[in-house]
Order: C-alpha cells, then structure tokens, then sequence
C-alpha cells in the first residue's frame, strides 16, 4: 500500500514535471513537442535522480553517524563543491563541462580532506570526529569562497550565488545519461551495505559481535555517499533538506531496516526534488527560482513539524 | 570451544599490558565467571575472546583457530555476546532487534525466511519475552531489555555464549532469573558460556569454574572452593572479607571497616 503510494507519486511527480510549464503544450503533442523531449523531460528526470540520490545519501550517513539529523552536506562536500563551481565562474573556464566538473573535483577535494582528518586517531574511522571535520572544512571553503566572490565582478557574482542555491536548469540527456551510468555503482554499495548498517544502529562493537565487518564498513558507506553527494551537487548545485527530510520520513513510515529505506527514500527523494523544480520554474514563470530555495521554503517547516513531534514523543 | 593460551595484551599507547599471560579453556557446557575488580582486564578478555583485538602476545582460539582470524559473520554464527550496554540510534521493536540476532546467516542480499522467524519465536519464548515482541525498545524495562538482548545472543544460535555484566543494575529476582536462565541454557544446550560479573555470590553459585582476575593477571582459576578463599578474595578486591560456605559454595561476606582506634 504504502510503496503502491510511493510508485503512483512518482508517476505524478513525473508527469507533472512534463506537463507543467510557462508555454502551453496540448496532451496530444505531448510526444512530439521539442519543449518536452529535450527541455522539461531530461530535466524532470535529472532532478528525480538527484533527488533520489541526496536522499539516499543522507539516509546511509545517519546511520553512519548514528544520528537521525545527519544531511549529506554535513559532511563539507557543499563547501568543497561550491569552491570549485565559484573558482570556474571567477576563472572563465570555458565549456558546459567545466562547471560541474569543477565542483565535483571540489567536493572530492573536500571529500578526501574530512576523510583523511578522520583517520587522525589511528586507523579506525571515528564518526564524531568525521562530522567535526566536516563543518571545519565547510567553513573553510565557505570563506574561500565569499573571499572570491567579493572580489568578483557582480554578474559572475550573481551566478556563482545563484549556483550555491542549485538548479536544474542545465539539465540535457547528457547530464541524464552521465548519471544513469554513475549512479548504480554507489547505491549498489550503500544496498549491498544495508543489513550492516542496521547492525551499526546498536554501535560499533556490539555490530561486530553481530557479524559487521565496521572498519571496511564505515569506509565504504563513506565512500559511497559522498560519491553520491558529489555527481548531485557537480550536475545541480547545493540543494539542501532533501538529504535530511526524505529519510526521516521514510524512516517513520517504513522503519530503519535500510533495505527498505534505501529504496524508500530514493523514490521519495526523487518525488520531492521533482515537485519543488517544477514549482521553482513555473511558481514565478518566466522567472526561475533556485531549487535549493523551493527545498528550503519547504523542508525547514516540515522539519520544525518533525522536531516537535520529536521532542514530544 | 574457547582457549586462551599465556594471552597477553596492551592497548596502543597504554604504558603497561592490559591483559598479561591469561589461560583459559572452555568446553561446551561448561559455565565460567570471570571476576575481578574494575579496570582488571575482563573486558579486555571479552575482546580477546570475540576476535576484536588481536593478542600481543600469546594464542585465543575459538574451535582451535585464532579469534582475530576468523571472518566476523562466521564468528557471530559461532559466539554470541550480551554486551553490557548498547544504545539503539533508532528506535526498533523487539521483535526486530531480536531479528538482529539472524543477520550473521542470511546471505547478502537475501530476506529473512520462515525458519529465522521461528528461530526468533523460539528465543524470545526461551527468554520469557514473547509478551514483549511487539514493545519499543525504548519501553522496556532494565530486566526486560536484558531479556530481550539475551533472545538476540540466543537467535544467533551460538555455541559459546558470553555475557558481560549483564546484571549490573537489575534488581535480585531479575538477577536470578537471568543466572538460572543461563545455567539452564548452559546445561539444556551444551552452550559453552563466559559469564563477567561483579556478583562474586552469585559466581560461586552458578559457574563450574573462576577465574579472578587482578591487575590484568590471572589472581585464581579453578573450581570456585579453589578460588575464593578469603585470602585471595582479600587480596584481589583489597578489602577485608569473610568467607562461608552455602550450599557448599562460597559465600563472600564483606566487613565492615574497623573503627579506627582514635576515635571515640
């Protein structure tokens, strides 16, 4: 019932995300309309993805840091990825490619730099200090960043802003098809990782007494998210809320085996992430907002819900 | 089933071992309480023993292979522990933490399947918590959550079974419930089990054998008239006791300081 629920949201969320636009298309050339094959079809599902992906993402890293409030951007991999796009834009990098790349090798940057400062007590992988250094290195590459951005000229000033809220508005079946080929690797890792990481709820030695391997663990779902959280951010910028909302909700609704929750909360991702790019490109039609704000204006109310009910259970 | 040999171990860092030229042998249905005062080495030992830590010197084998050797889901079908404290980070019925106990058989990707739902039954029913299934975690009493951790040690279907405290803070009769419960699991299952505690009586009571541990070396082994004499209990737990026999166990009786002779 509940995934029946989930399947025909999914379909909607498509189908509007098809349907709905500043220009008109009749139902009857639906198929046939440039505006829909190549501009709001790709992009509808580029955001399912990603949204699926964000969602996924910050479902495995609760459970890695055993703490229902984790979001993947926690881990500085926005920061990381924001310096990269705002380098490109104050670089004149040229071609589509140059952007997203260059946020995605930012994000790895900053990726590598949280995980090394992980390992610092020795070789086992302490969640706690992952998450310090994940808002130490957020909070430098944000200076970085502002420090290039007040040193720009205003219109690179205004994209490289309107980046940091995310988009989907570069969306084209290339950026689709990149994904679809680099998607499956780490989500089947974080799947293959589920049942440990229901394990790792309990803590670390009573999973190994369960039969969790935690160290490989601990690496992989690390790994494997963040690898996530980076082709997300490169291919739309840094949408927050996703990350955190959709698990939760899918955690009260399925519960906290994760080989429900994954599948749960990528759907849901995708659902969400769908409806708010339609609702940031049509709510002020022709003008477009950015989607990290629609998520924003979204999530932070139903996460205050969600606190409360929390705070009162 | 469990066999430590001269085991000795130090923490990376630490200045002196933790554990030091520790032998024990454990067969199948056989009971051993492992005691000592705080900071002794027993959980040290616990780790030894599950393959968490690796010896620094010395050999512990489970069924005659080195514990740190083993793969971690076939040591978990093998030995199963209560731990002494855990803390969900999500909140789970005890129907599914018990299923928690299965997760060591099934394969990767594959489903929990009739018989490990059985299996479930049958070890929350052993553990007289078939009542509680359907309860929250976070609902649950001291004794009742206890229970509930032992059904999960029991669905792994173990063949060395180790407890570590797992009556700290229950009161007598859950206390005793849990101790006979082990002894009859010990018994009825030819279980080989470790039990830590801090209840020297109860120790003496139920276990064939005692190890007491002090400063990370073996104080005492052996049967438990062997091991708790009142010298060597002194010894250990640097208090005055006296010592009489129940049952034809040992009973410790701790005194009560002697008022010194200055005051008045």
């Amino acid at each position: 019932m509940k995934w029946l629920l989930l399947v025909l949201l999914t379909g909607l969320a498509l189908l509007s995300a098809v349907l709905l636009g500043p220009t008109h298309v009749p139902l009857a050339e639906l198929a046939r309309s440039p505006i829909v094959r190549d501009l709001r079809l790709p992009r509808g599902l580029l955001a399912f993805l990603v949204g699926g992906s964000l969602a996924v993402a910050g479902a495995s890293l609760q459970a890695l840091v055993r703490n229902p409030l984790a979001d993947p951007f926690l881990l500085g991999l926005s920061g990381g990825a924001g310096l990269g796009a705002v380098a490109a834009i104050a670089l004149h990098l040229p071609g589509p490619w140059a952007l997203p790349l260059a946020a995605f090798v930012g994000a790895l940057a900053a990726m590598a730099l949280v995980y090394r400062m992980g390992l610092v007590g020795g070789a086992a992988l302490d969640p706690r200090v992952l998450l310090l250094s994940g808002v130490v290195v957020g909070a430098f590459t944000a200076a970085i960043t502002t420090a290039i951005v007040s040193l720009s000229e205003a219109a690179q000033l205004r994209n490289a802003f309107l980046w940091l809220w995310g988009g989907m508005s570069d969306a084209s079946w290339v950026t689709v098809r990149v994904l679809c080929l680099y998607l499956p690797l780490p989500l089947l890792v974080l799947f293959a990782a589920a049942r440990p990481l229901d394990l790792l709820a309990l803590g670390e030695e009573p999973a190994q007494y369960l039969g969790a391997d935690v160290e490989p663990l601990k690496r992989r779902v690390y790994l494997a998210a963040s690898l996530l959280t980076a082709a997300a951010v490169a291919v739309s910028g840094v949408i927050g809320f996703v990350g955190l909302i959709v698990p939760h909700f899918a955690r009260r609704l399925w519960g906290h085996h994760h080989r429900t929750l994954f599948p749960a909360s990528f759907l849901g991702g995708g659902v969400l992430l769908t409806v708010a790019d339609t609702l940031a490109r049509t709510a002020l039609a022709p003008r477009e907002l950015p989607v990290g704000i629609v998520t924003a204006l979204l999530g932070v109310p139903l996460f205050a819900i969600l606190l409360r009910r929390w705070t009162h259970v | 089933m469990l066999t430590l040999r001269g085991a000795t171990y130090r923490y990376p860092g630490a200045l002196r071992n933790a554990l030091v030229d520790v032998s024990l042998a454990v067969r199948p249905g056989e009971l051993h309480a492992l005691l000592g005062p705080n900071g002794s080495g027993k959980t040290t030992l616990l780790r030894l023993a599950l393959g968490v830590l690796a010896p620094t010197a010395g050999a512990v084998e489970v069924d005659g292979r080195a514990a740190a050797d083993w793969d971690r889901r076939a040591l978990a079908r093998a030995a199963a522990v209560v731990p002494q404290r855990e803390e969900s980070a999500f909140p789970q019925r005890v129907r599914d933490a018990v299923m928690l106990g299965r997760y060591p058989h099934l394969s990767r990707f594959g489903a929990p399947g009739a018989a490990d739902r059985a299996i479930v039954e049958r070890a929350l029913a052993q553990c007289d918590a078939a009542a509680l299934a359907d309860r929250w975690l976070t609902t649950l009493s001291g004794g009742e959550y206890q229970r509930v951790r032992l059904a999960r040690a029991l669905a792994q279907e173990p063949r060395l079974l180790v407890l570590d405290e797992p009556t700290a803070s229950l009161d007598v009769r859950h206390e005793m419930e849990l101790f006979e419960r082990v002894r009859s699991l010990v018994d009825a299952q030819r279980l080989a089990a470790v039990l830590i505690t801090h209840h020297v009586n109860l120790a003496s009571r139920f276990a064939d054998q005692v190890l007491l541990l002090g400063e990370g070396r073996v104080a005492a082994s052996g049967a438990p008239a062997q091991v708790l004499t009142r010298d060597t209990v002194e010894r250990v737990f640097a208090w005055p006791v006296a010592i009489q026999t129940f049952d034809g166990r040992p009973q410790m009786i701790p005194l009560r300081s002697q008022p010194s002779t200055e005051s008045h």
